[in-house]
């Protein structure tokens, strides 16, 4: 039996925003019947092109229906720009986490919300530029690219449990493996880009980069972590929850937040923990 | 809430009568069945006791019973065995529907220089004879077909198969975990070589099952260490798994009638119920060759999982063949070999009965799946979009 948060449970067992709208602005499909989940989502926009309404109608687990209403809910009152920035990590988070085989639902979602802003825009959507990597499930090359960026994804197995592909017959493996490669490859953008950050920049970023990157992965185990202090490039932070007692938080610190900080915010800095 | 187990080909009820004569075995009476003593001695009894009982229930003689650890171990040592037998010979035949105690062995031994054919199944989950017999050669080493399938509850005509294999000086095993006290078996009347079973599926605990071994067959030991079971399994006996199978074996065969009618008819009030009251709904598998206890029913463009977790509040226990309730992201081997339509596979829900559940708990559940189904088929994209596609009732 899956470990599902009450959040999901309830998003399941009373689904919010269930429908399809009548003349809606956007509409985008997922999935198909024989991939064992499919979701349409639909909305329509108020006089400041804000989401007025959103309705969803999905086939799936119960994953797939929470996560589905989950985002409709994350969706209203927003504009399509801010809509287009809603990851699948927002739409696990808003419903307390999803058990990671079960973080293709909320991929499905994402993917329908480009599809749906997409359609309003007479646009194709992102994934239809991509050549079909994943026979069995119909995955693209694009968005398992997107995926393994988004997500900081290293292995054929979170490419599976986060798009399905590779969930099938395996014969993609060694193309989702050359993938991972080239996308890890890359250096980021965001870095070359920024070259000189201010304080305030800097501990923007690392809050921002915290909360993106680690806190989901920390909140699997129980754990959450907090920015006491920026001086310098020395990043103060403190261990909170499961990460406080274990064994293998100080392994946590080094290998795992400092490389993702250094990565993402700039190459100089040095984590440190502090017990407050 | 009360709970309505409907999930025996998972796992049943320890039977209480089974229960009551295991306790001791934990408790006062831990002696070693091997000692000199008589306060081990009498543990030695009583196994010898449970094998004479398990015999009786299957048709076999007592020394043809090799006490294992599940059906699992079974499988393993029965085809394992026979490969070692006939070192010579590199194939392998199973059919596609199999359980995965035997479909991931033989997959895996696929890949240490064995071929592997595994014999199709058509839409009703029957095995095709023909394609089986001519899959039959000299190379052959061992057959396992299962006696039934887990999922639908089809029942394979293992005694003419295992009568193919003979005439081919073939060594033939059938997996009969779901079998075993649901099923009239007797092996002194079949060409049959070894067959395994396993406790938790008639009542007994987790933890013990056993291997049928045709006197005469050759047999190396999956388990090598000590003298036990004649040297054919090393290992200290699981004492009061043993007994608690030999006490479960008796009470099988006292209740085989009663699995044959009362068990069926509540299966067959709980199948037609259900057709009858739910549109787009269709039974997966032959309806003639099948287990009484079991029935796998399909519902059309929903998804199994989401079934399960609302039949699950109200405390009903099913399972599913459905992708995300079978560990992978496709749905149950079964169902795809009989090449169920994807609209119907992910929607598909097993219901297995036993002595213990009584009409009142059909009824209640005849009373919640209507609901259960139309909730979900309000949510999803599929239902009413072509009201033209109708499945076969």
């Amino acid at each position: 039996m899956w470990e599902y948060t009450d959040k999901v449970k309830e998003y399941f067992l009373n689904p919010r925003n269930v429908g399809e709208i009548e003349d809606p602005d956007g509409v985008g499909e997922e999935g198909s019947i024989a991939c064992g989940d499919a979701l349409k989502l639909s909305f329509k926009l108020d006089e400041n092109k804000r989401i007025k309404e959103a309705r969803f109608k999905t086939f799936g687990c119960a994953s797939a229906i929470a996560t589905a209403s989950a985002l409709t809910e994350i969706m209203k009152g927003k504009t399509l720009e801010e809509a287009e920035k809603i990851t699948n990590q927002d739409i696990a988070d808003y419903l307390g986490g999803l058990p990671r085989e079960k973080m293709h639902c909320s991929v499905m979602g994402r993917q329908a919300l480009d599809k749906a802003i997409a359609n309003y825009r007479g646009v194709p959507g992102k994934a239809a530029e991509g050549q079909i990597v994943c026979e069995c499930f119909g995955v693209t090359d694009k968005e398992i690219e997107q995926a393994v960026s988004e997500n900081n994804l290293s292995t054929i197995e979170d490419v599976t449990d986060y798009t399905k592909a590779g969930g099938g017959c395996g014969n993609c493996h060694q193309a989702i493996q050359e993938i991972i490669d080239r996308v890890r490859a890359l250096p980021k953008r965001e870095v070359a880009a920024k070259p000189k950050l201010t304080n305030i920049q800097k501990i923007r970023m690392i809050e921002e980069t915290l909360d993106r990157e680690i806190r989901p992965s920390l909140r699997q185990d129980g754990g959450d972590i907090e920015l006491i202090d920026v001086v310098g490039n020395r990043v103060m932070v403190a261990t909170r929850g499961a990460c406080a007692t274990c064994q293998a938080s100080e392994q946590t610190m080094k290998h795992f937040v400092e490389i993702k900080l250094r990565e993402l915010v700039t190459p100089e800095l040095v984590v440190e923990e502090v017990s407050q | 809430m009360k709970t309505i187990y409907l999930d025996n080909n998972a796992t049943t009820r320890v039977a209480p009568q089974v229960f009551e004569e295991i306790l001791p075995y934990f408790s006062e009476l831990y002696g070693n069945p091997s000692s000199m003593h008589s306060f081990g001695g009498q543990v030695g009894r009583k196994i010898r006791q449970a094998r004479e009982q398990i015999a009786s229930l299957i048709g076999a003689s007592p020394d043809e019973v090799i006490f294992t650890s599940c059906g699992t171990e079974s499988d393993n040592a029965a085809i394992r065995s026979a490969l070692l037998a006939y070192p010579d010979r590199r194939h392998i035949v199973t059919s596609r529907v199999e359980h995965p105690a035997v479909r991931s062995l033989a997959s895996f031994l696929a890949t240490q220089g064995y071929r592997l054919t595994e014999a199709p199944v058509d839409n009703l989950g029957r095995l095709d004879m023909k394609r089986y017999e001519q899959s039959l050669t000299a190379d052959t080493a061992i057959v396992s077909l299962m006696w039934a399938n887990n999922e639908t509850g089809v029942i394979f005509p293992v005694q003419e198969a295992a009568e193919m294999a003979r005439k081919r000086g073939i060594l033939f095993h059938t997996d009969a975990v779901q079998a075993v006290g649901k099923i009239p078996i007797d092996l002194r009347r079949t060409a049959i070589d070894m067959l395994s079973l396993s406790g938790h599926k008639l009542h007994a605990p987790k933890g013990i099952g056993a291997l049928y071994v045709r006197k005469g067959t050759k047999f190396s030991s999956f388990l090598i260490g000590g003298h036990q079971e004649k040297g054919r399994r090393g290992g200290t006996e699981n004492t009061a798994g043993i007994i608690g199978l030999g006490k479960a074996c008796e009470l099988a065969a006292q209740h085989m009638e009663l699995e044959n009618t009362r068990v069926k008819e509540l299966r067959d009030r709980l199948e037609n119920g259900l057709l009858s009251r739910i549109p787009n709904s269709r039974v997966n598998g032959d309806r003639t060759h099948r287990l009484p206890n079991t029935t796998s029913i399909s519902f059309e463009f929903v998804e199994g999982e989401a079934i399960l977790l609302l039949l699950d509040e109200f405390g009903i226990c099913a399972s599913s063949g459905s992708a995300c309730t079978s560990g992978s992201l496709q749905p149950s081997h079964v169902l795809r070999a009989m090449g169920v339509p994807f609209t119907m596979a992910h929607g598909s829900i097993r219901f297995s009965l036993s002595i213990y559940n009584s009409e009142e708990e059909i009824d209640f559940v005849l009373e919640k799946m209507p609901g259960v189904i139309e909730k979900l088929r309000k949510l999803s994209p599929y239902w009413n979009v072509d009201e033209t596609v109708c499945a076969t009732g």
